[in-house]
């Protein structure tokens, strides 16, 4: 009798709003297998969950009006959650550019829009530090920034693993991973896959 | 190659966050605040809504900077402009203004009968009507970065919107079947460079994405083009020409991420008020269509 393959892990990406379906590929080309979710019942089976890049205040409205700001909390107290642009704000402990509602699961502090307008949004090639060649694997990243934020402060508990002109860009707590770009609009699965690996 | 430009690759990014979202036309801070609230994932900033085109008549132009810049002031969400068909230098005005997306719009006056804008040089991104393949593939090349339905803008009617989008996604399912030889023809019949027509018979989409707009009134609507494959919606004379803009611009942000599911949309469709009032549209005189501006 051949073996039978591990079943692939079962990841969410909230699809409210924004680039839900990029994640969905990112995941399948990482090894996962993707679940779209868009209300509570959702979140059930699921290993973990990322919350895509799109419009922050958008997901916000429609997590408040579907119930989902409970079961959601709950989610990330218990569960890996990976947040990237949009998903990074709604993680982060406080928000400004405005203040907006945030779950507060990653001590840091987010500036929105903080590059500026579409003009300034940039594809950079970023270098990671030794701790994601070692879980990730060696070389630069491209980095795409789309109006993104800048993380302005980290807390003890959070680990940078790349930083972009200064800042942080992808940072972890736990089993929770924060980028401020946009991995899952490039073909490089290993920002997805270091995810896996907190589940 | 155009696809593969880096630059351009920033451009449809800022599309793909737009996904699954609406795009309200608004005048003022004021509207584009109810707009942000409501949960619009951008605002695109106009002189006057098509429906008030329509009425008035007279030359519909770029938006007047003092009012984007008031609206770029009241909300985080991205801001968009529209500028005339040809109209190269409303563009730089626009992009000299920093907004984040660019609409070349037949809702606006053409300044050219001729010639679209080459948005290729531009580093804001733009976004183009288009009522078939053809032109809208056109538009892609000359370097626009999300495609959006012409639909009959200010009608409050969605039948051309449905016409449009349904008449792109079959023409991008008929190439998919077809063979090398076969779409060198095509390219000549869409009258489309045959690059990105290899592009659509390969992957079944454009290489953007594909919004739908003109003629939205109703969560309803909003939810039909999405069935139909739209990707996002954008609504102009349908919220702020409705009698309750608040409500019905929440509800049809709700029906555009539950566009597959009727009871969602049952909620979303209540105490809404009465929508805007609609048009027949063939009984429009054909000088007062919007989406036959362009080609």
């Amino acid at each position: 009798m051949s073996a039978m393959p591990s079943p692939r892990k079962k990841v969410g990406v909230l699809a409210l709003q924004g680039d839900f379906e990029a994640h969905a590929k990112a995941l399948e080309r990482a090894g996962a297998e993707p679940v779209l979710v868009n209300r509570a019942g959702d979140l059930e089976g699921i290993d973990a969950l990322v919350i895509p890049g799109g419009e922050s205040t958008t997901m916000l409205k429609l997590i408040g009006e579907t119930g989902m700001k409970e079961p959601l909390a709950d989610f990330t107290a218990k569960k890996p959650v990976f947040g990237t642009c949009a998903g990074a704000i709604l993680l982060a402990k406080e928000v400004t550019n405005p203040e907006q509602f945030s779950f507060g699961a990653v001590d840091l502090s987010i500036e929105r829009n903080a590059y500026g307008r579409q003009v300034d949004s940039r594809v950079a090639t970023i270098e990671p530090g030794e701790e994601f060649a070692k879980r990730a694997g060696e070389g630069g990243v491209e980095a795409v920034f789309i109006r993104a934020p800048i993380i302005r402060r980290t807390g003890p508990g959070v680990r940078v693993l790349a930083e972009y002109a200064g800042d942080p860009v992808l940072v972890e707590q736990g089993k929770h991973l924060i980028a401020t770009f946009h991995p899952e609009l490039t073909s490089d699965p290993r920002i997805h896959r270091l995810f896996l690996t907190k589940i | 190659m155009l696809l593969k430009d880096e630059q351009y690759r920033l451009k449809v990014g800022l599309a793909e966050m737009l996904k699954g979202g609406v795009i309200m036309d608004v005048v003022n801070a004021e509207q584009a605040v109810i707009a942000e609230k409501a949960g619009a994932a951008a605002v695109m900033a106009l002189e006057r809504v098509p429906a008030d085109i329509r009425k008035e008549g007279g030359v519909a132009r770029m938006s007047p900077v003092s009012k984007i810049r008031e609206i770029q002031a009241a909300v985080s969400i991205p801001v968009m402009a529209k500028a005339r068909i040809g109209h190269f230098m409303e563009a730089r005005i626009l992009e000299a203004l920093a907004v984040d997306y660019i609409d070349e719009s037949e809702v606006l006056t053409p300044a050219d009968e001729e010639h679209h804008i080459d948005k290729r040089d531009f580093k804001v991104p733009f976004v183009c009507g288009a009522r078939n393949l053809g032109e809208a593939l056109r538009r892609i090349a000359e370097g626009a970065a999300m495609i959006r339905t012409k639909g009959e803008a200010g009608s409050g009617n969605i039948v051309e919107a449905v016409r449009h989008i349904r008449t792109i996604v079959k023409e991008m399912k008929q190439l998919t079947v077809l063979g090398r030889e076969e779409l060198v023809h095509e390219a000549k019949n869409l009258q489309a460079p045959l690059e990105m027509v290899e592009y659509v018979a390969a992957h079944g989409k454009l290489p953007v994405p594909n919004f739908s707009a003109g003629g939205i009134a109703t969560p309803a609507d909003a939810a039909l083009v999405m069935q139909l494959g739209a990707e996002a919606v954008f609504v102009g004379s349908g919220i702020f020409k409705s009698a309750d803009p608040e409500a019905r611009a929440k509800a049809i942000v709700k029906a555009t991420t539950y566009y597959r599911d009727p009871v969602k949309l049952l909620e979303a469709s209540e105490d809404l008020g009465m929508a805007m009032p609609g048009l027949d549209i063939s009984k429009l005189p054909e000088g007062e269509l919007m989406q036959t501006r362009g080609w």
